[in-house]
């Protein structure tokens, strides 16, 4: 016990020691330059989307019904109201997200505790809203390939599943995040030292959040 | 609660210890100037592989109607020696010097992730390979190292030869990203105390801001490949111009990577011969503030030019113009920096050993690329240049007589650091002259052969159009060149055992890298400088010289928080463990990590190859083999 002790305390000493020329944790900075290149990803992925809005030489399309040559009647793809559902969750998982982290940053504080729940609830409510999300997104991908659009159809199917599907990814690679971060909250425990390993978590579950609002936009609400 | 993290720390007592040798210790090293090494042995490996690429190139076109390489190969072999050049000669022998220089230079004892550092190299290496190797089984990449679409796609190129230049790149993709995360973060949050961002060593600044321009420029061609991987092994229509897909995206975003690429090349060079030509001219360096924004001047105004490379495909006026007065614009903040080595040489007290010969060769033969970059900005000019030898001219002048003579004056600069050894002077001197001279007698002709009407990429030509001379003469000049290339070689494996002996500080130079032995310890610095200046070398030998910059001291309190004392010569020999410093473990897992993405991806070839079971299988299996190495390489303690 002792020895176990006199570790803990040496191991946090040394991190104190740790001296930044900013004062801020490395990782706080890596993740900010990450999310600079995503944004370049997902401009890229998302001005292609856009470039070829409208120039399928066949359906289905976005937004309107089409009729093959065959006399085949084709419904508008898109389902807004199931969508704006999904977002609705999406959404409300970045408040669960901030809540966490909040949880997390403020453990062990007098006049915290049980104030606003704890940081393992709060980590499940997030990671189960993405899984949500990512549930919807599974349902919609499912049902327009029985409604006759697939990634081969045409150049909407091309470029919608390519984009969606790399937010779909990026929603999928958060969850597995927040539940490791639930494993390591379950097994030893979150505390204030570790909230630089919740808020990085944070950073980029809000940002692909925000992602998600501008595909929603420019996707789904604008014709 | 913490103390199942420090407990390892026993365990792995043993596994310390740069000082380790055998293919083991190079294959778990996450020290970063180990890593560097292995960058620069990898990299100069290639340049030999990428020269012998040009060399049969040249061969091939010495004279009119000549039939050496099959004309299938010879595609292969031009697409080949642009994507090494490219990708595995020049980003990754500035990424030696990015990993050995700059923890050195800004007083740090490793980078930021030193593990993730691993993972960069190791991605490097087997992406390297994999985009190589085939080559030998003549399925090497066939359709340029810019793959334009449609020509990369299913449909004009089915065979195997352009995935793995898609797959390659965009594993090579990965390598230079998680390099860029970790130097952003090395540089911004790792400088001594003191070593604020104006005094920071121009190499190092030059690095800054190319890894910018690597994340935000990178990220467009992934997306641009991951749609050439898509049409190509999944069936979308991103490219196909039947399906309404249009022929000019590929273009775009291939550019849009492209034109910052050009100064990913570049921009390290820059950085490197900002460190010679002071030390050489036993000077300041001229108008150091300008340097550094003219140097982001450039990466900035680089993502703005991207175009002048598309003028041959009828954008318009307006789009014409915008882009051709950008470009123009780029040649401002060039031409500063340009003027300002020469003002540093200027009135200097002037030494020409091997590195600063090549410095001064970089200022000139830039000088003429850019001045043929100017002139094909101008869209009229470029109307009839494009896709002519002059181009190429105009690009090796910046690559081999700009980005390459930049290295090889980092790599006589810095080899005593990096060895404890000088390289021979004179054989330096005869590599120096022979490149000198092998490249503009290989590249001044292309002009002349270009403005005579010879395209790129041709096979082979007739006699009797005006070009055999001038095709003979660059064939004459690359032959000098891999001379040049195998005196450099020699010279530099010779020095490496019987050089002379360097010391700390053989040029007397001014930064800090020099404060410390020569090579450095594992732990770099066995004392954290406290640093008060832009020089502070040259404040300890020559205080004349520095009398004219700003001095000041950093806060006592952040000295104290780093343990930090003022600079002085280290000569300090003790091990980490004697010190007291912590050093990161060894560790395997970032090499397996990358293992497993060259095995997912592998997955795709094989998918190609028709056995869908199989192809699920190797992506699958490669993919839990990656997810699960990074899961332990996440939970193991670092040091």
């Amino acid at each position: 016990m002792t020895t176990a002790t006199a570790a803990a305390g040496a191991h946090e000493a040394h991190e104190h020691t740790h001296y930044t020329s900013t004062g801020l944790d490395n990782k706080k900075i890596a993740i900010w330059a990450f999310i600079g290149s995503e944004c370049m990803l997902f401009g890229s992925l998302i001005s292609t989307y856009l470039v070829y809005k409208g120039r399928s030489v066949a359906g289905p399309f976005p937004h309107e019904a089409w009729t093959s040559p065959t006399g085949q009647v084709f419904k508008p793809i898109l389902d807004i109201p199931v969508t704006s559902a999904s977002t609705f969750v999406l959404l409300m998982s970045s408040l669960f997200m901030v809540l966490a982290l909040a949880a997390v940053e403020n453990k062990g504080k007098p006049g915290y505790e049980g104030t606003l729940g704890s940081s393992k609830f709060w980590l499940f409510a997030t990671a189960l809203a993405g899984a949500t999300f990512l549930g919807f997104q599974a349902y919609e991908f499912t049902s327009f390939v029985h409604e006759g659009l697939t990634i081969r159809t045409n150049l909407f199917g091309s470029s919608f599943f390519t984009l969606t599907g790399f937010h779909g990814t990026h929603v999928a690679v958060g969850v597995l995040w927040l539940m490791t971060l639930l494993f390591i909250d379950m097994k030893r425990g979150l505390g204030p030292k570790d909230a630089i390993l919740v808020d990085i978590c944070a950073l980029y579950w809000h940002f692909v959040d925000v992602v998600w609002i501008v595909i929603f936009a420019l996707v789904y609400l604008i014709k | 609660m913490a103390s199942s993290a420090a407990s390892p720390t026993h365990a792995h007592a043993a596994s310390h210890a740069s000082e380790q040798s055998g293919l083991w210790s190079w294959l778990t090293t996450v020290d970063h100037k180990r890593i560097g090494i292995l960058y620069l042995y990898t990299a100069l490996f290639y340049l030999l592989v990428g020269g012998l690429e040009a060399t049969l190139i040249r061969t091939q076109l010495a004279k009119p109607n000549l039939s050496i390489v099959s004309a299938e190969f010879y595609n292969q072999l031009f697409t080949m020696h642009g994507t090494t050049m490219v990708f595995l000669v020049i980003m990754p022998l500035s990424a030696a010097f990015f990993n050995y220089l700059i923890p050195l230079q800004i007083g740090a004892r490793d980078v930021a992730f030193p593990r993730l550092n691993a993972f960069s190299y190791w991605v490097y290496a087997l992406g390297g390979l994999f985009i190589t190797l085939p080559i030998f089984w003549g399925l090497a990449p066939n359709g340029g190292w810019f793959g334009y679409a449609p020509l990369s796609g299913p449909t004009y190129s089915g065979g195997y030869n352009m995935d793995f230049w898609v797959i390659g790149l965009q594993v090579l993709g990965i390598s230079s990203l998680a390099a860029a995360f970790n130097f952003i973060t090395t540089i911004i949050n790792m400088r001594a105390p003191g070593m604020t961002l104006m005094r920071m060593p121009m190499f190092t600044w030059m690095s800054f801001v190319v890894q910018f321009l690597v994340i935000l420029a990178f990220p467009v061609i992934t997306a641009a490949l991951f749609f050439l991987q898509f049409d190509r092994f999944f069936g979308t229509h991103f490219y196909e111009v039947a399906a309404g897909g249009d022929p000019l995206l590929w273009q775009h975003l291939f550019w849009v990577f492209g034109h910052p690429e050009v100064y990913i090349l570049i921009l390290p060079a820059f950085g490197l011969v900002s460190e010679v030509l002071p030390t050489h001219s036993r000077k300041p360096l001229f108008g150091y503030n300008v340097m550094v924004y003219s140097g982001a001047m450039i990466g900035f105004l680089g993502f703005g030019v991207w175009a002048h490379h598309m003028f041959s495909v009828g954008m318009g006026p307006v789009a014409d113009s915008i882009f051709s007065l950008a470009t123009m614009l780029i040649g401002i903040p060039t031409g500063v920096k340009i003027f300002n080595w020469i003002a540093t040489m200027y009135g200097g007290s002037l030494r020409f050993p091997t590195s600063m010969k090549f410095a001064i060769g970089l200022i000139a033969m830039f000088t003429i690329g850019g001045i043929s970059g100017v002139m094909h900005s101008s869209p009229p000019s470029d109307l009839q240049q494009t896709d002519t030898y002059f181009i190429v001219a105009h690009f090796h002048y910046v690559l081999y007589g700009g980005a390459m003579m930049g290295i090889f004056a980092g790599i006589y600069h810095y080899f005593p650091k990096m060895t404890g050894r000088l390289m021979s002077e004179t054989l330096g001197s005869w590599q120096f002259w022979l490149n000198f001279i092998g490249l503009n007698l290989t590249f001044f002709p292309m002009h002349f052969s270009g403005m005579l009407g010879m395209p790129r990429r041709i096979y082979t030509y007739d006699a009797g159009q005006g070009w055999d001379l001038f095709n003979m003469m660059s064939t004459v000049g690359t032959y000098m060149l891999l001379v040049a290339g195998l005196i450099f070689a020699y010279n530099f494996f010779r020095s490496k055992k019987h050089g002379e002996v360097a010391g700390s500080d053989p040029w007397g130079a001014p930064t800090l890298e020099w404060s410390i032995p020569s090579p450095p310890p594992e732990y770099n610095f066995a004392q954290i400088p406290e640093v008060t200046s832009r020089y502070p070398m040259w404040d300890l030998k020559a205080p004349d010289r520095t009398a004219g910059i700003e001095h000041s001291h950093p806060d006592a309190e952040v000295i104290a928080e780093a343990h930090a004392v003022p600079v002085h010569e280290e000569t300090e020999r003790g091990t980490a463990k004697e010190l007291g410093i912590p050093i990161p473990f060894s560790t395997i897992k970032p090499f397996l990590v990358a293992l497993g993405i060259i095995i997912l991806f592998s997955g795709l070839i094989v998918l190609h190859l028709g056995n869908f079971p199989l192809a699920m299988a190797t992506m699958l299996g490669g993919g839990a083999f990656m997810v699960g190495s990074l899961y332990a390489w996440l939970t193991s303690p670092l040091e």
